[in-house]
């Protein structure tokens, strides 16, 4: 069975290492703050001016002047620091994000990311994605493997228009974990149920299987 | 030094039609709501605005677009309005996306006094074309230039009757930025205080880039994405 959101979130919440700086994107990346594994200290930061969000506020205690990147209102937690949009990406090009989560339309398999635009369809912008990529260390995509019409996200190439080159490092999707190498996109996982021939039917760009591929655990 | 002027209408009363704006605000998470009230009500038009984003249909920026009075939105994301999109399609408005670290960073380099910056983002991309491009230790750059704003406009929590404001939360984001790059910076005030109320500390924004503040009124302060939990008793 291919996973779902809450599962490819849960997956990817076992990157987070103990001390990281954290910056996860809209859609699936936000869930991953519900799976941060026990005894794992990471601080999330919110490209819009905050270090240290919290959980959504209760009901009735939502602050106007309180919201994440996404828009949606939040809370602070103890430690928490505010500060202007300059400072919160200069933290980001200066590398002290130590990484990001984002979505995607289309990652090519030389680390290539499309994710902001679609020509002949209203384009909303690509709000802070550009800067992310250009500067994270290390950029973790969180995708379906496939669009709705079946057709595979992971590609020789981007036929989108780009919003970062060669800068994705790995991508988890409902059907396995994939490092971007130099020979393409790497199977280190696959998810329970899944075949390695699914995966290789569906992966468009270079595909090798890792010698110790074995089942995702989540 | 008293820079308080009457209210909304006194501070933008010399905004000429053409002019360039820069409006603070995080979608519509302090934004200037009592100058653009003004600013709809002064009926000028041809405006060019920079802000990162462009209100909703019938809030911030968005009330300036019905009344057709942007000529040219500079933002990095303009979802979340329909009117927004009816113009950009129709050709009426002009659109400029910039990604959101360049558009903070520009603002800053303009309010810092330097002509232009060095900057990662768009590398490679549609963004990058007719950019000048520079190799430092091994990297290309885009050479991105500082903003040229007649004008910036923004909200912050507190100030006093000089200038200097301290602003809440995430409702900072890019408006120290953008008042520090006005030719002429507005302020309007949750909370307008004598000088010597505030903590020289925890002063944001110096009055020495603030040359008009007011204390705002009736702030709607409206919630974009209200986002709960349950209380688990």
């Amino acid at each position: 069975m291919a996973l779902n959101k809450e599962q490819i979130a849960r997956r990817i919440a076992q990157e987070l290492q103990d001390g990281f700086y954290v910056n996860l994107g809209i859609g699936i990346p936000t869930l991953v703050a519900n799976y941060i594994p026990e005894g794992v200290d990471v601080v999330l930061q919110s490209e819009n001016g905050l270090l240290g969000m919290g959980p959504f506020p209760f009901e009735g205690d939502e602050d106007a002047d309180l919201i994440n990147a996404g828009k949606q209102t939040i809370t602070t937690i103890p430690g928490s620091a505010f500060f202007d949009s300059a400072m919160s990406f200069g933290m980001i090009r200066a590398g002290k994000v130590h990484l990001t989560v984002l979505g995607a339309m289309e990652v090519a398999d030389n680390g290539d990311i499309a994710n902001w635009k679609i020509p002949g369809k209203m384009v909303k912008g690509m709000g802070g994605a550009m800067d992310l990529v250009a500067a994270a260390k290390n950029i973790i995509v969180a995708m379906q493997h496939t669009n709705p019409k079946g057709e595979s996200k992971l590609l020789p190439k981007c036929s989108l228009p780009l919003t970062g080159v060669g800068c994705v490092k790995k991508v988890v999707t409902d059907l396995g974990v994939f490092d971007i190498t130099p020979d393409g996109f790497r199977c280190i996982e696959y998810a329970p149920g899944v075949t390695i021939d699914e995966i290789k039917a569906k992966t468009a760009g270079r595909l090798t299987i890792a010698d110790d591929v074995k089942e995702m655990v989540v | 030094m008293n820079k308080v002027v009457a209210g909304a209408d006194e501070a933008v009363k010399d905004i000429p039609s053409g002019a360039t704006l820069m409006l603070g605000g995080f979608g519509l998470c302090g934004i200037p709501e009592n100058c653009i009230t003004a600013l709809v009500k002064s009926g000028i038009n041809n405006l060019t605005c920079i802000s990162n984003n462009a209100g909703v249909d019938d809030f911030g920026i968005g009330l300036m677009l019905q009344g057709r009075q942007v000529k040219k939105m500079i933002a990095s994301y303009v979802g979340e309005n329909a009117e927004f999109e009816r113009q950009m399609l129709s050709g009426e408005l002009e659109v400029e996306l910039v990604p959101q670290g360049t558009l903070a960073t520009r603002c800053m380099a303009t309010g810092y006094g330097m002509p232009a910056v060095f900057l990662l983002a768009g590398i490679g991309t549609e963004v990058a074309e007719g950019k000048e491009v520079r190799n430092f230790n091994g990297k290309d750059y885009l050479l991105e230039h500082a903003f040229d704003s007649d004008f910036a406009i923004v909200k912050a929590w507190k100030g006093d009757t000089q200038g200097n404001l301290i602003f809440k939360g995430t409702a900072r984001n890019f408006s120290p930025l953008m008042a520090m790059a006005g030719k002429i910076t507005i302020a309007e005030v949750e909370h307008l205080v004598p000088i010597g109320e505030l903590d020289p500390n925890a002063i944001h924004v110096p009055g020495i880039y603030v040359h008009r503040i007011f204390e705002g009124k009736n702030y709607e302060k409206r919630i974009e994405q209200r986002t709960v939990r349950k209380k688990i008793s």
